[in-house]
């Protein structure tokens, strides 16, 4: 049912794990399946340098977690934010239908940490004047 | 290859290859002809018959081949209500049936049945006093299965049974994962119908059996020929039938020595996962079980994942039902004996079968740690822990 590029993934995932000092976190969950990604990103200068992730849930939603931090590191945060989990799920070689939602799952995790990283430095500048 | 998910399907033995071969080929014939190769597999129809019979106590007259368990199940839940709807329109099944039976249930909803959906407890237990206080005057059928496919809980069918019959009310069970696995006798059981499938114990798939109590009222699905005694017409899958015939010889047989042995395989498995993996929680009724299977929930962790890490290592099991493959949601029978959806995600089904060695259980209990925790590693939830229970 899934692509030899879902199962690669699946089975050696990318960047695993979570980063202590991360500058955003993003938590994301699926109701329905129950499934829980979590995305922590690091950045330097407008530029995500580092990514990596937590998942709770099936292979799709494993491989699509891996292959999104692949593709968001070295990119810029507005770089990041187009990416769609159209976009994923191709760098995956395709998911079946009943499994789109999981890749969707990846960029809701990417949105979110990006969202979590502008907050956290938004209150950093008005600390900060 | 371990393959320990004899609950979705079993291998054919060879004995039952070599039974039903002949009828492929030199003993082709149609058994409704009236030369020698017709009526030869006429005899071969009805001495499977007596077979299948002999499987669950039953009359030979007593038994309807079927294309398999999901039809009997069919038969049984439309065929009475179809043929009793003028007494009433209610009908009671349990909630952790198999889709065979609920999808049925639901498709009579649509069409005009009420029917009622019996909890369970959380050994996956239906309470007879819960039956007695459903059953109305207009119900006209109670189906209840013998054992659990995914979780292999037995109910108490002899009780559950009588319940039944005090009020009048017709008794189905669906005996497809007990046959082969348990001494079923109809008489003892006092069940009016009784769904059998053949791929379930070692026979070819796509054939299956109603036992139906004589005198019991019951209307055919499928119409034409004269077939089954005008129950459910069309040529028979003569190969097929002799298979399940040489299957239910050969279960009836084997089936006492056999479940010692496989009780004490599957103990071993579930005792050495026990002791090797943490935060696990086994499914099911710890004594009313079926000897081969265990179903465990590893928290913090998906059971897809599970089952896709251990197909890559050549081990074979299941999330539940395979035919919950598809949807998202967790097994309706873990959510009806109370997990979270996120320990009834976490679910693997380990089913075994007369061809498992202990060898399969020690590299099971080898490989299973190593994929676990390596999910683990990967989840949000498992250092943390915070996952509700
Ligand atoms: C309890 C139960 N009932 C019915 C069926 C359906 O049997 P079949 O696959 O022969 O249609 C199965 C098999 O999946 C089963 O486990
Ligand atoms: S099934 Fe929901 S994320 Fe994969």
């Amino acid at each position: 049912m899934y692509s030899d590029k879902v199962i690669e993934h699946f089975m050696h995932p990318r960047n695993v794990g979570k980063i202590e000092d991360a500058d955003g976190v993003g938590k994301v969950g699926n109701p329905v399946c129950g499934d829980v990604m979590w995305i922590y990103i690091k950045v330097k200068d407008g530029k995500i340098v580092d990514c990596r992730f937590e998942t709770f849930g099936c292979a799709a939603a494993i491989a699509s977690s891996s292959v999104t931090t692949e593709m968001i590191k070295g990119k810029t945060i507005e770089e990041a934010l187009k990416i769609t989990n159209k976009a994923v799920a191709e760098a995956l070689g395709g998911l079946p239908p009943q499994k789109m939602h999981c890749s969707l799952l990846a960029e809701q995790g990417i949105k979110a940490a990006i969202e979590d990283y502008m907050r956290r430095r938004k209150k950093g500048e008005e600390k900060g004047a | 290859m371990v393959y320990l998910d004899n609950n979705a399907t079993t291998p054919i033995d060879r004995r039952v290859y070599e039974a039903m071969s002949p009828y492929l080929f030199e003993k082709f014939g149609n058994p409704s002809t009236l030369y020698s190769i017709g009526a030869e597999a006429r005899a071969a129809v009805e001495e499977a018959r007596k077979r299948v019979a002999d499987l669950v106590g039953a009359r030979p007259d007593e038994i309807v081949f079927t294309g398999c368990g999901s039809e009997s199940d069919n038969m049984a839940l439309k065929g009475v209500a179809f043929a009793h709807m003028e007494r009433g329109k209610h009908i009671i099944v349990s909630s952790i049936e198999h889709h065979a039976v609920l999808n049925t249930a639901a498709y009579l909803e649509k069409i005009g049945f009420e029917v009622t959906y019996l909890p369970v407890d959380r050994y996956g237990m239906v309470d007879p006093d819960d039956l007695r206080r459903a059953i109305r005057s207009d119900t006209v059928l109670v189906s209840i299965m013998l054992a659990n496919n995914e979780i292999g809980t037995i109910q108490p069918v002899k009780e559950l049974c009588s319940v039944s019959h005090e009020k009048g009310v017709l008794f189905h069970t669906d005996a497809v994962q007990a046959a082969g696995k348990l001494k079923i006798d109809v008489e003892e059981l006092g069940v009016d119908l009784l769904s059998l499938s053949a791929h379930k114990i070692y026979g070819p798939k796509g054939v299956g059996a109603l036992y139906i109590r004589k005198g019991t009222k019951i209307h055919p699905l499928i119409h034409g020929g004269h077939q089954e005694r005008g129950r459910r017409a069309g040529t028979e899958n003569v190969a097929g039938i002799v298979g399940f015939g040489k299957a239910a010889e050969i279960a009836l047989q084997e089936m006492e020595e056999e479940a010692v042995r496989i009780a004490e395989l599957r103990d071993r498995l579930e005792m050495g996962i026990l002791e090797r993996i943490e935060d696990v929680i086994v499914n099911g009724h710890p004594e009313r079980r079926l000897p081969n299977t265990t179903n465990i929930s590893f928290c913090y962790i998906e059971g897809e994942a599970i089952i896709l890490k251990l197909a890559s290592r050549g081990i074979y099991a299941s999330t539940g039902s395979a035919c919950s493959s598809d949807t998202l949601e967790p097994s309706h029978v873990l959510m009806a004996i109370g997990l979270s959806p996120e320990v009834g995600h976490g679910s693997v089904r380990f089913s075994l079968g007369k061809f498992n060695t202990a060898d399969d259980v020690d590299r099971t209990l080898e490989v299973l740690p190593e994929v676990v925790s390596n999910l683990r590693e990967m989840s949000p939830f498992w250092r943390r822990k915070n996952v509700q229970r």
